[in-house]
């Protein structure tokens, strides 16, 4: 007989459920139909949602956790992991998505932050949660604030993923850069990140995140996916991309593909043949900096 | 070492620090050129599709029967398992061994844990962690169990494989490792 003092909710245990998505897409849903494309198309979990990012940046107004309804309805139609975004720093969403059983929680810049200084503690929780860096520093105290997961931000809604591969850029050269300097540089280093002393040290000497790292914000085909694979993330979350396509049971498929044989050009272009039309797409560029979501949080 | 998606770096891990150079498969001829083969946690709805879509699915049951050792860990034993039930469709699987599998049988990812196991025929007990982890409902003929937690079984061998339904790469133990090398009983 093996021993039964069994421990929920520790760090090996939030962190491992991001290891076991490896690898794979996460995909945002707002229906239970969705949600069965989505696995039908092979993803390893899905976001639930209200509204996918495209359409909160055409609407407007204050994005807020989607209806427990609505969210209890996804969870019943997938046996994939499901996870729900709350506001930044609305630790009273995050208590009411885990009393529903979420598997992990998206503290997300999707939404209309609620505290602008605070960040939710996430130690405090048994679910895990996931949330977006724009740099290393950000990622390092969103990890000191219990994150077991980090996504890179890039710019929700827009199909261009520009920001992805700045942020992602940003993430991996800061941590190549850690690993180059002496002990005695760490603190001033810690210092300048903004980032926990412990968690730099520990990066400098393993040479990557202490949790996975997926990629997110603008990620639209096949070969986006593929691209930020090669740049370094464990794993990618695709939000308008997919249900704001022409063809989105076939383009998530592709998607799952490509992520899966990330290094291999000629299935990459296999799978991408005859999808139809993409999402749209916006210039970052020329989005004036209000609608910029990345910037919330810090 | 199957590569599709899941934890495969842990898994690589444990094997690089057994001192085996684990090769990642991800296609028929990848495949071909290994002799014993690690199905790693990940979903197994997702490594089931791609197993299927990609043409690994059955060389890797020949494979199999013609006697070459697999370790499946929780997604891999879902794989492995010629039956699974639970509340949803059961993934595309391989059917390799005569057991019932029910999949996040504790609960959603709340109610993930870890212990320890005591495993016949690895000295030390195995750290694991029981991510959405399935039980064993039902064990055929000719399927040894070779470790139980709460009177469920959690690790099972039929002949060269062996499957378990936590996650002992996780915690880095190389206990089922050793086994599926053959370097333990």
């Amino acid at each position: 007989m093996s021993d039964t003092t069994a421990a929920t909710g520790t760090e090996r245990v939030k962190r491992g459920l991001a290891d076991m998505l490896k690898g794979g897409v996460i995909m945002d849903v707002t229906t239970a139909e969705q949600a069965r494309i989505a696995e039908e198309a092979g993803a390893v979990a899905v976001m639930a949602l209200e509204r996918v990012p495209a359409d909160i940046r055409a609407e407007g107004g204050v994005a807020r956790m989607a209806d427990p309804e609505k969210v209890a309805e996804i969870m019943d139609a997938v046996s994939i992991p499901v996870m729900a975004k709350c506001r930044i720093g609305h630790f009273v969403e995050a208590q009411v998505l885990q009393s529903l059983g979420v598997d992990y929680i998206d503290e997300s810049e999707v939404l209309t932050p609620a505290d602008e200084v605070n960040h939710v503690d996430k130690w405090a929780f048994t679910v895990p949660f996931v949330c977006g860096a724009t740099n290393l520093g950000e990622a390092l105290r969103r990890i000191g604030e219990g994150a077991a997961m980090i996504r890179s931000k890039g710019e929700a809604g827009t199909g261009n993923v520009v920001e992805a591969v700045r942020h992602m850029r940003a993430i991996t050269s800061g941590i190549r850069r850690l690993t180059t300097l002496g002990p005695e540089e760490l603190m001033g280093e810690a210092k300048s990140l903004g980032a926990p002393y412990e968690l730099v040290r520990e990066v400098a000497h393993t040479g990557r995140l202490p949790v996975v790292l997926f990629t997110a914000g603008g990620i639209a085909t096949p070969a986006d996916a593929a691209m930020m694979m090669q740049l370094g993330a464990d794993g990618v979350f695709v939000g308008s991309g997919i249900f704001k396509s022409g063809d989105p049971a076939a383009r998530a498929r592709a998607i799952v593909e490509a992520t899966t044989y990330f290094n291999d050009p000629d299935i990459i272009a296999k799978v991408s043949r005859g999808l139809g039309e993409a999402m749209v797409g916006i210039n970052v560029s020329e989005m004036p900096g209000a609608q910029r979501l990345a910037e919330r949080g810090w | 070492m199957l590569g599709l998606q899941g934890d495969v770096r842990e898994h690589v891990a444990v094997l690089d620090a057994l001192g085996v150079a684990p090769v990642v498969v991800r296609t028929p001829e990848e495949l071909a050129g290994v002799d014993a083969l690690v199905l790693p946690g990940g979903e197994s709805t997702t490594i089931g599709k791609l197993l299927r879509r990609f043409g690994l699915r059955d060389p890797l049951i020949e494979r199999a029967r013609a006697g070459m050792p697999m370790l499946g860990t929780c997604a891999g034993l879902i794989l492995m398992a010629s039956d699974v039930v639970g509340d949803h469709d059961a993934p595309d699987r391989l059917g390799l061994m005569d057991v019932t599998v029910r999949r996040n049988a504790y609960g959603r990812q709340i109610a993930s844990f870890e212990a320890d196991v005591d495993v016949a025929g690895v000295p030390e007990p195995v750290h694991g962690a029981f991510i959405r982890a399935p039980v064993v409902e039902r064990v055929g003929e000719g399927v040894e169990v070779l470790a139980t937690l709460d009177d469920r079984p959690v690790v099972v061998r039929r002949d060269n494989l062996v499957g378990a339904t936590f996650h002992p790469e996780v915690a880095g133990h190389p206990g089922l490792h050793e086994m599926l090398l053959g370097r333990s009983s």
